[in-house]
């Protein structure tokens, strides 16, 4: 009952920022840049989730540069997100976790002009904390007697291992293909498997339970990540100033120490 | 029994009631890709992964009734104290979500689980990621079906029966055995029926603690929801499959086992 009214709340202040917006965006326009004649209202955010906490940061520090700019995301796997797009939701900004989801929301000609790559992940090895197995590259996934995780090649991750292991020329035996990143990293931090490939952000994003092991065949696999703001942007000012800030030198910096490379 | 006719007000929500049930159902054959249909049959692992879900879930039975029949009858029977309790403790699988259940498995019973570890250095037995972890997870999350309905069949049949027994000089086992059991075996059907098919469609727990891996641990329910990331036709194929498989299964058993217990 009570969450109920709080969210009851929330979503009267939401409205009403919305309103202040729409009366502030011509203003907004002419001056698209500088402390008070900042975006305001509501900015919508569809991103991947693997971003939740960079841009998250980023959000707030959005919100608190500009009074009365509210910043909304919607967290979810890529292909998620764009099926929400193509089908109509509303939004500011989708930022997807690869080049095809990517390619769906622009082939159905939603993009308001061509997607900027902003950043990429490799993948890396996971292992519980102190390696206790001792694994140190890619061909120690061929080794039967230690127990091993990959993603299903049915998921994004899955399928940039199997470039990875085909370049390096290993034949992996794992235990298990996981349904996706998050729950292989799940079995690392639990100790129930010697070594997981994932990506880079998530050995960061684990912090002490779990290290990594850069692959130097991973480079024949980088994952690019496109943003773009969409044609039908309900607040295109605050849309573009989100993007302009992941963009910026602090945005990046704030990337690269979630453990995302540069594009 | 007497059969009377349905009163109106019960006729509308109990129409609208099958409606909700059976139409998601009429969606999936509608969607069906029926020209793709043979080419996605024969793909290579949907025979082995719907082999390994009918084994798995048909052990899963197997080990909730010989397990779960005793604790019904404890549950229904017995003046042990603190037998809520008990019974609240037991259908917490019921409500847990699975995902959680899987990991609370690996906390017992995995390489660094409190069992497991014991069991790894003991026997080098390792349970997560095996055909074993598969049936484990499948038997968590379905028993409590069946001791629930067991339960209630208990708690229904008439304890006379069993006093006529024991005052002929029958033992409590023999008793059980005798008298009990035959009297709630529609019960014990009925819920090994139910527990069956949860296994069957068993998913969180189940990817969670034994993995997937084709073969081994990809049970159908794992097939359908990888198959969904790459291409929903083959994933609404696979269902397709899973689905006709357990209402055939159930009907047979239907007709041969459960008899007049479940017509009457």
């Amino acid at each position: 009952m009570r969450s109920g009214r709080v969210l009851a709340g929330l979503t009267a202040v939401a409205l009403a920022a919305s309103a202040c917006g729409g009366g502030d965006d011509g203003a907004a326009a002419t001056t698209p840049t500088g402390g008070n004649g900042g975006p305001t209202g509501t900015l919508t955010v569809f991103a991947a989730a693997s971003l939740t906490d960079v841009f998250t940061t980023l959000g707030d520090q959005l919100e608190a540069e500009n009074d009365g700019l509210t910043v909304q995301f919607n967290f979810a796997g890529s292909s998620a997100l764009a099926t929400q797009l193509t089908q109509g939701a509303p939004a500011d900004v989708f930022a997807s976790a690869n080049g095809a989801q990517m390619s769906v929301v622009t082939d159905a000609g939603l993009a308001d002009g061509d997607p900027t790559v902003f950043t990429a992940n490799v993948l890396q090895i996971a292992v519980p904390a102190g390696n206790p197995a001792g694994v140190t590259g890619l061909a120690d996934f061929a080794r039967e007697e230690l127990a091993l995780a990959v993603c299903a090649p049915d998921v994004p991750c899955g399928a940039a291992a199997e470039d990875v292991f085909a370049a390096a020329g290993v034949t992996p035996r794992p235990d298990t293909q996981e349904e996706d990143v998050r729950a292989a990293l799940t079995k690392v931090e639990l100790g129930e498997v010697d070594a997981a490939l994932v990506y880079a952000t998530d050995v960061v994003a684990a912090g002490d339970a779990v290290e990594g092991i850069s692959v130097p065949e991973a480079e024949d696999a980088v994952n690019d990540y496109p943003l773009c703001t969409l044609a039908d942007a309900p607040n295109p000012d605050a849309a573009r100033a989100f993007v302009d800030l992941v963009l910026s030198d602090e945005g990046q910096q704030a990337l690269q120490d979630a453990g995302f490379r540069a594009p | 029994m007497r059969r009377a006719r349905t009163p109106a007000p019960l006729l509308v929500p109990a129409a609208l009631a099958v409606a909700f049930l059976v139409l998601p159902l009429a969606g999936l054959l509608v969607r069906t890709p029926w020209s793709q249909l043979g080419a996605l049959l024969t793909a290579p692992g949907v025979g082995q992964a719907l082999r390994l879900s009918l084994v798995s879930a048909t052990l899963a039975t197997l080990v909730s009734v010989v397990l779960g029949v005793p604790l019904a009858w404890v549950l229904a029977r017995s003046r042990a104290r603190g037998r809520s309790v008990l019974r609240a403790l037991v259908t917490v699988p019921l409500v847990l979500p699975p995902v959680v259940g899987g990991v609370a498995l690996f906390l017992v019973l995995g390489r660094q689980g409190i069992v497991g570890s014991w069991l790894d250095d003991a026997f080098g037995i390792t349970i997560p990621f095996t055909t074993t972890a598969v049936v484990i997870a499948e038997t968590f999350v379905a028993m409590p079906f069946l001791v629930i309905s067991v339960e209630g069949a208990l708690r229904a049949a008439d304890v006379r029966y069993e006093d006529a027994a024991a005052t002929l000089g029958a033992d409590r086992w023999t008793t059980f055995r005798r008298v009990t059991l035959p009297l709630v075996a529609p019960g014990v059907a009925a819920g090994a029926v139910l527990c069956w098919a949860r296994a069957l469609g068993e998913f969180g727990a189940t990817i969670t603690f034994a993995g997937n891996f084709p073969g081994t641990t990809q049970t159908m329910p794992l097939a359908v929801y990888l198959a969904l990331q790459r291409d929903p036709q083959a994933a609404i194929v696979l269902s397709l499959v899973l689905l006709v498989v357990s209402v055939a299964t159930l009907l047979l058993l239907r007709d041969r086992w459960l008899g007049r217990g479940a017509a009457a």
